[in-house]
């Protein structure tokens, strides 16, 4: 009952041998069996993440979400699903339809293929590889060059205006991701996830370093299109943005392609900062640590939506210059005052409690001192002085100056 | 090492194949009825006239070429932050002077106002 | 045919034909696609290479970020409606013929001198590539100089791109 997924691993690997298999072929068919056993359950939990939201959405917006279909609406999410399968592909006329086809699949496997890499449990991962924290990153620009393609294909002039303003909003927000990704690299010394994992045995990174926290937090809602930097579904401006074109299934695969981007950048916050899968007793049953795994990136996930449902969008230049003159500059020295601290108090070899309160310290510093020096710098926005005049004049002045 | 990539191979062929199942089951299920009103382009309910040329903004550009340098950058810097652990204080000193050189762009870039979005 | 050769086998066939693909093709943003193909399909030969680093390095920068910068220089100064040029022009069969002489010059030095046959000798012990390259990035007598050039280089590259592109 404890290590119950590889209990049930070995038993279906002793299962195909003893139907003759070869051992290689019996590994193939178990790590087909595993990704496809993965990329169900990402659908399956988008499928529960919609009704969430939007129950959320609901009761934080001061109304009742969805609740006709099924007791509390919980079937809302299947009825959907149903209506966006019998929808009719419309594709514009002129619109490129190789590209315009397969950006949505690309939109959606580039967010599935993060799955690849995270560690459920102790002895629970997909794919260990000793560069996982770049390929979460390298897989992640697939998506960008998906909405692109997605914008450029849909041959609408709205369309393509909105994919290249998202597109340089994302691109402009990976740098502060990655520096931030730096952080719990260099405090691990080792780009693999189980060992991030496994250096946050004692102390979570977010104690350690919460600044990197914040920021990889901020810049990952940037990168996932969610308020207040949603200048992709901007209604008011410019339709849809790059999915405008788009109806039915295709459509979907964007949508479901942001939910779960949503859980993965969850998942991601989980695994850097919170400890990933680990808890109390977590490393001798491995089922609890699948359990930890997934409730902490849905806590995650809530705090997002939280965040979402109740600020407003910020305009695209001033998110642009958060981007650019803030959350950069303030990354680098970040990761500059870690790198400097981590070294020194390794070589001083303190106790774990005062290396992790000093961290702390310096890192809130960091945060603290470049919010005062950004609140005191000047607004560039000069207000015009209007000279007053009169709202109506008397004719006989009026006609004395004709 | 190399089973890892095998299951990231498997996993990529997976996660693009379940999509294509997704978009081509519709197509089976659903209406094709098309129609040039349908096909139309939108723009807001009136009919679209010029060429989709977005104007021109070089402001653009100039992002994805400073995300691509600092893109660089962050190349240059893993492998420095990953093997901290066996060097002594000065390879950290090495890669601050790395990070300041490349700060001092972005600052004359700021400076220039070529980060703003105009 | 082991695993590892089939694999090898598909990555030269889909980079040769993604290669072909991008100069042959008639519309831009068809090629620049077809050219993100070809260089995921080096990234498939660096992982086979063991050399993963540089593999996840390919695909963050150049699909990443190169392949932005190219499809926004297509999008932003190409009018879609414009006359497109044949992807082959009338040269072909003289261009054929000269690859093609240069493709038996190379086979025949690659098979003729004699270190391409010795494969180079296995470091030993667990590899830990990524930490050996940065250890050897910083160390004062291995690549110290060439890292903090290369910061000047991108510096360089950084404030010529803003010189070049951008205007008040």
């Amino acid at each position: 009952m404890a290590d119950l997924i590889n209990v049930i691993r070995d038993w279906l690997y002793n299962l195909m041998i003893s139907w003759g298999a070869s051992q290689d072929l019996a590994g193939f068919v178990l790590q087909v069996l595993g990704s496809i056993l993965v990329v169900i359950l990402c659908f399956v939990i988008v499928i529960a993440l919609i009704w969430v939201e939007r129950k959320l959405a609901g009761r934080i917006q001061d109304r009742f979400g969805p609740n006709r279909a099924g007791p509390f609406g919980i079937f809302q999410s299947f009825a959907d699903i149903i209506k966006i399968f019998t929808k009719e592909y419309v594709t514009p006329t002129g619109a490129d339809k190789s590209l315009f086809n397969i950006a949505p699949v690309l939109a959606m496997a580039s967010v599935l293929a993060i799955w690849a890499v995270f560690p459920f449990a102790i002895n629970v991962i997909g794919a260990d590889v000793n560069v996982g924290v770049l390929y979460i990153v390298a897989i992640g620009s697939f998506g960008i060059l998906a909405i692109l393609m997605a914008g450029w294909s849909s041959n609408n002039r709205y369309a393509l205006l909105g994919a290249s303003r998202s597109v340089a909003m994302l691109i402009s927000y990976e740098i502060p991701m990655v520096i931030s990704l730096l952080i719990p690299v260099l405090l691990t010394k080792s780009m693999q996830l189980s060992a991030i994992i496994e250096a946050q045995r004692p102390w979570w990174f977010l104690i350690v370093a919460p600044t990197a926290a914040l920021f990889f937090l901020i810049s990952s809602m940037a990168e996932i299109g969610k308020a207040p930097f949603d200048l992709l579904e901007a209604e008011s401006e410019l339709v849809a943005g790059y999915h405008t074109e788009y109806s039915g299934m295709k459509f979907g695969m964007f949508y479901v392609a942001e939910f779960l981007h949503q859980y993965t950048v969850g998942a991601l916050i989980t695994i850097f900062f919170l400890g990933g899968w680990s808890g109390p007793m977590a490393a001798s049953w491995p089922i609890l640590g699948v359990v930890y795994f997934f409730t902490k990136t849905f806590l995650v996930y809530l705090v997002i939506s939280w965040i979402r449902l109740s600020l407003p969008r910020i305009r695209i230049d001033e998110m642009l210059d958060l981007n650019w003159k803030f959350m950069i500059p303030v990354s680098f020295l970040n990761l500059v005052v870690v790198a400097v601290a981590d070294r020194i108090l390794m070589d001083l070899n303190l106790a774990r409690w005062i290396y992790v309160g000093v961290m702390f310290a310096l890192s809130m510093g960091v945060l603290l001192i470049s919010l005062a020096i950004a609140g005191n710098s000047k607004p560039k926005v000069e207000r015009v002085q209007f000279p007053t005049r009169p709202v109506a004049v008397s004719p006989q002045s009026d006609q004395s100056k004709s | 090492m190399l089973s890892y990539w095998l299951y990231i191979g498997i996993f990529l062929a997976v996660a693009v194949a379940f999509p294509i199942i997704a978009v081509s089951l519709p197509a089976i299920i659903s209406p094709r009825k098309p129609s040039r009103r349908k096909q139309e382009v939108y723009e807001c309910g009136i009919e679209t006239e010029g060429d989709i040329r977005v104007q021109f903004k070089s402001q653009y550009y100039i992002y994805s070429l400073i995300f691509l340098v600092f893109d660089i950058e962050t190349v240059f810097l893993f492998p420095w932050a990953v093997s901290l652990g066996k060097l002594p204080l000065f390879a950290v000193v090495e890669g601050v002077i790395f990070i300041a050189i490349l700060f001092a762009g972005l600052i004359y870039a700021m400076q220039k106002g070529a980060l703003a979005w105009s | 045919m082991s695993l590892g050769m089939l694999i090898f086998l598909l990555m030269v066939v889909v980079t040769t034909v993604a290669a072909v693909a991008v100069v042959t093709s008639k519309k831009l943003v068809n090629a620049a696609m077809w050219l993100m193909v070809a260089l995921f399909g080096a990234a498939v030969a660096f992982v086979l290479l063991q050399a993963t680093y540089i593999a996840v390095i390919q695909i963050l920068v150049y699909i990443g970020a190169i392949a932005v910068l190219i499809v926004y220089t297509i999008m932003l100064t190409r009018d879609p409606d414009e006359a497109q040029e044949p992807g082959i022009n009338k040269q072909w069969p003289i261009a054929a013929v000269l690859s093609l002489v240069l493709f038996v010059g190379l086979a025949y030095f690659y098979y003729t001198l004699p270190q391409t046959d010795v494969l180079a000798p296995a470091l030993e012990g667990e590899l830990n590539a990524v930490s050996l390259l940065g250890q050897q990035l910083v160390s004062p007598n291995a690549y110290v100089l060439p890292f903090e050039l290369a910061s000047v280089l991108l510096l360089a590259a950084l404030i010529g791109s803003i010189v070049v592109a951008w205007r008040k």
